[in-house]
């Protein structure tokens, strides 16, 4: 793992060329490489792009996918996949709107129920992964049915709103500048690169990607690693849907369709590998980033919307196939 | 017939060959020694195109070529046998031995008939009875590496490449190997073959070339030179005794581990066995007699039919090697790329990973810099050769990524260790050392099981054995009575008892 090139070259101390080695072996140089060049061309395109404004909306358009895209690296490093993140996030959203609106209860049990749908939902793959042995595409392939069935069941299908007003501080608010679902985004990063950096439980989540048969028989509990993983993907989809929900002001149970998509596409192009075992959270999003930036680049450059979806679906090709045998 | 001159290979900016030369003729079996890490497998690759020389020259049948992969290299009449599997697992033989070179029928289908046919004849041949329609990856390490042979053997190379072919293979199944080689000499095949088991360059080979550390250290004929000759020109210096003197019988030590039964299948033999403190138990037998599979039932790594353990006097049930882990018990199973390393990370990781008890800092969080010092202080005490404890495991050496294996349970508080050979491709020298090592470790009072299909290593370090066949124990012998007519008449004739 890059942790280790990173120590090296620190320690060492080795001066330009070592930290010029590390940029070139680092998961994150192609993924680094392919931001400055799709934001050189954005501002090629469009005057507007370079500009604070521009750049921190971005940031703000990006921070649900982004989120997502946390609990999915965790997921993805395993050799897993989670493909219920988009209709957790909405059910979520939906229950926590319901909570709220419908039963009256105040609005931090509504943050809290959303929470535990998340946690519950990822707690229910996570245990048919690990304990019930089925691969983890077809489980989180029925959550995403069944969450999504569950939010229209409940809602009729409608939006649910009429939240509190402070609801919306989550996804429209500022502190300073920094609009405040960008705050929690980076501090959702930051804990995610402590426990998978520094932790050994994150030493097991990248050992099970990479060799599961050899971790568990030295003794790694790789059935509860898994079960973590995915409930921490549940909760990471919980924590959008609450960015989410103060952005729409409304519990919607038809929200995050396809999000799941762009959360693997941010984990793939930040380079994590796939099957497993190899990636770094920071690679993430900057995956999600440069996902953010093709999107507004090409609103602002106003190209047909359908063009678009063709665009980005060829330059992520074009990224994996860089990559594929990077290092 | 093979002739290479002045060969030279870097990874990255380090050289690992310096220059390399090497003659093999036509019929005759050449053995290329030298101790982990010295180059052989690296050169062999050279040989068979995996990985192309930074400079030198390659010459078959007089001509200079450059291969490109193995393709063109099988072309030229090179085949190999890998040290590290490179089966598909979840195809069977057969089709792990056709992979890219089918055989086709007229009309262009696979032709299957053939394949088998062809297959089973080589197989019959090496004198090995292995089903033919499992996937690979249920057959036992021996029988993969049967197929691995089979596979190399199915090219009619003229140039045939062995590299440790004997590592995970009992002295019968040896056997069978040798006659097949002499077979293809007397028919003129040029063999290079690569072993750490001395004995075995004398009982097969004519010729050897002696690596160190990457460079030529000399050729000569096997019968101009002795064992302790070939060790010298390998280490540099002599290798005492390697078996450590074994202690006085302590019949009354305390029982750490007891198997009350296990039986692996519905209607076979039943086994039980005790494991005392300070001992190292030998598991003996044949291939396939159900030795790793009992040490993982305990373990609950394999879903035996029965299996009851009292660990320290109490009955436990585990049903995960972590469970093992908790109760002091660690395992080093028998296939490192498979079942013991995560290839992607660094030694330091692969030693840690199942160690973090020891270096915690703040309860939650890794302590690096103890985690640095131990798994220094355990690549020491097993000569681990590597550029660093932050090299990544899969540019290692096959013997140097088993030390990797063995140093994890080095600085690890457990009472129990099984092994399930481990020494499984190391060299002479490293052998000693860790030989003394697991006499050290029994001396404190702690346990081992040790399983292995090397004779001399279970005669050498057993205090008793328990010998197995077709599923189960069917002798346990010690003191004198450990030899090696003793052991091998109890696992080829010894009376097996079904339970239904
Ligand atoms: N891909 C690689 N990158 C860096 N170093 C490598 C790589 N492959 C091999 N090496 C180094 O080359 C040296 C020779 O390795 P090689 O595998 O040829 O040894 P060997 O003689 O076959 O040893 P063994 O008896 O343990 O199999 C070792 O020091 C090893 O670390
Ligand atoms: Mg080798």
């Amino acid at each position: 793992m890059s942790h280790d090139a990173n120590l090296d070259a620190a320690s060492a101390g080795r001066g330009r060329r070592a930290a010029l080695d590390w940029l070139f072996h680092s998961p994150l140089a192609l993924p680094l490489v392919g931001l400055i060049v799709v934001s050189v061309l954005m501002g090629f395109a469009s005057d507007n792009f370079f500009t604070i404004d521009n750049l921190l909306n971005v940031l703000r358009q990006v921070s649900v996918v982004g989120i997502l895209a946390v609990g999915m690296t965790f997921v993805i490093l395993t050799g897993g996949i989670d493909l219920s993140v988009g209709a957790v996030m909405a059910l979520a959203g939906t229950m926590a709107a319901g909570v709220m609106v419908n039963m009256g209860l105040p609005g931090g049990v509504g943050l809290l129920a959303a929470l535990l749908v998340g946690l519950g939902l990822g707690l229910f793959n996570g245990f048919m992964v690990a304990w019930g042995k089925m691969p983890s595409i077809i489980v989180t392939l029925a959550t995403m049915g069944i969450a999504r069935g569950l939010g229209l069941i409940y809602s009729g299908g409608y939006p649910i709103s009429g939240l509190p007003g402070w609801v919306s501080w989550f996804g429209v608010g500022r502190i300073g500048i920094i609009p405040v679902p960008v705050i929690i985004m980076l501090v959702i990063y930051a804990v995610a690169w402590v426990v998978l950096q520094r932790t050994p439980f994150g030493r097991h989540v990248y050992a099970i990607g990479g060799n599961e048969t050899a971790a568990r028989l030295s003794g790694v509990r790789t059935r509860s690693v898994k079960l973590a993983v995915f409930a921490i993907s549940g909760v990471t989809a919980a924590l959008a849907s609450i960015v989410l929900t103060g952005r729409l002001m409304s519990g919607q149970p038809n929200a995050g369709v396809g999000f799941e998509l762009d959360a693997i596409a941010a984990v793939v192009l930040g380079g994590t590998a796939i099957a497993g075992g190899r990636g770094l959270i920071l690679g993430t999003l900057i995956g999600a980033v440069l996902l953010g930036i093709l999107n507004n680049g090409l609103n602002l450059v106003g190209i047909n919307p359908y063009m678009q979806d063709v665009i980005k679906g060829l330059i992520i090709l074009l990224a994996i196939y860089i990559g594929r045998e990077w290092r | 017939m093979l002739e290479l001159k002045d060969i030279r290979k870097s990874f990255g900016r380090i050289e690992v060959l310096h220059g390399v030369d090497l003659q093999v003729k036509a019929g005759e079996v050449h053995a290329l020694l030298g101790e982990n890490g010295a180059g052989k497998s690296t050169l062999m690759k050279i040989v068979s195109g995996i990985i192309q020389p930074s400079s030198g020259t390659i010459i078959v049948d007089g001509q200079e070529r450059h291969f490109a992969n193995y393709d063109e290299a099988i072309a030229a009449g090179v085949g190999i046998v890998f040290q590290e599997f490179s089966l598909i697992p979840y195809l069977n033989a057969v089709e792990n031995m056709f992979l890219a070179r089918e055989k086709k029928t007229a009309l262009g289908l696979l032709d299957r008939k053939a394949m088998r046919e062809r297959a089973a004849a080589i197989l019959r041949k090496l004198e090995v009875d292995l089903p033919l329609d499992v996937p690979v990856a249920r057959l036992s390490v021996a029988e993969q590496q049967f197929v691995e042979i089979a596979k190399a053997l199915s090219l009619d190379a003229r140039i045939l490449v062995l590299d440790e072919p004997t590592a995970t293979l009992t002295p019968a199944e040896v056997e069978h190997l040798f006659k097949v080689m002499r077979e293809l000499r007397a028919a003129g095949v040029a063999i290079v073959f690569i072993s750490h088991h001395l004995e075995e360059i004398f009982e097969i080979c004519d010729r050897i070339t002696v690596l160190r550390d990457g460079e030529y250290v000399g050729s000569s004929t096997v019968a101009e030179t002795n064992i302790d000759q070939l060790v010298e020109m390998m280490v540099g210096r002599r290798i005492e005794n390697s078996f450590p003197a074994k202690p006085a019988a302590k019949p009354d030590a305390k029982v750490v581990l007891e198997v009350e039964e296990v039986q692996l299948r519905r209607g076979g033999p039943v086994s039980s066995f005790q494991l005392r403190s300070g001992e190292i138990l030998g598991f003996a037998g044949l291939v396939g007699s159900g030795r790793t599979e009992t040490v993982l039932s305990i373990l609950g790594a394999y879903p035996a039919a029965r299996c009851k353990v009292r660990v320290g006097g109490v009955e436990k049930r585990l049903r995960d090697p972590a469970d093992g882990l908790a109760h002091g018990i660690g395992l080093l199973p028998e296939s490192r790329k498979e079942q013991g390393l995560v290839t992607d990370f660094s030694i330091l990781q692969n030693v840690s990973l199942n160690n973090y008890g020891k270096y915690r800092q703040g309860h939650w969080f890794i302590d690096f810099k103890k985690e640095l010092a131990c798994t220094e202080d355990a690549m020491s005490q097993v000569r681990v050769k590597a550029q660093g404890p932050r090299a990544r495991v899969d540019t290692l050496s096959g013997g140097n990524q088993q030390k990797v294996v063995i140093a994890r349970w080095l600085n690890h508080d457990m009472q129990i260790l099984i092994f399930d050979e481990p020494t499984r491709g190391i060299d002479v020298g490293a052998k000693a050392e860790i030989y003394q090592l697991m006499r050290d470790f029994t001396a404190r009072g702690y346990a081992i099981i040790m399983i292995s299909s090397e004779l001399p290593e279970v005669i050498g370090m057993s205090d008793r054995v328990c010998v197995f066949r077709s599923g189960g124990i069917v002798a346990t012998v010690e003191g004198s009575a450990i030899n090696s007519e003793e052991i091998m008449t109890h696992a080829t004739t010894g009376r097996v008892q079904h339970v239904a």
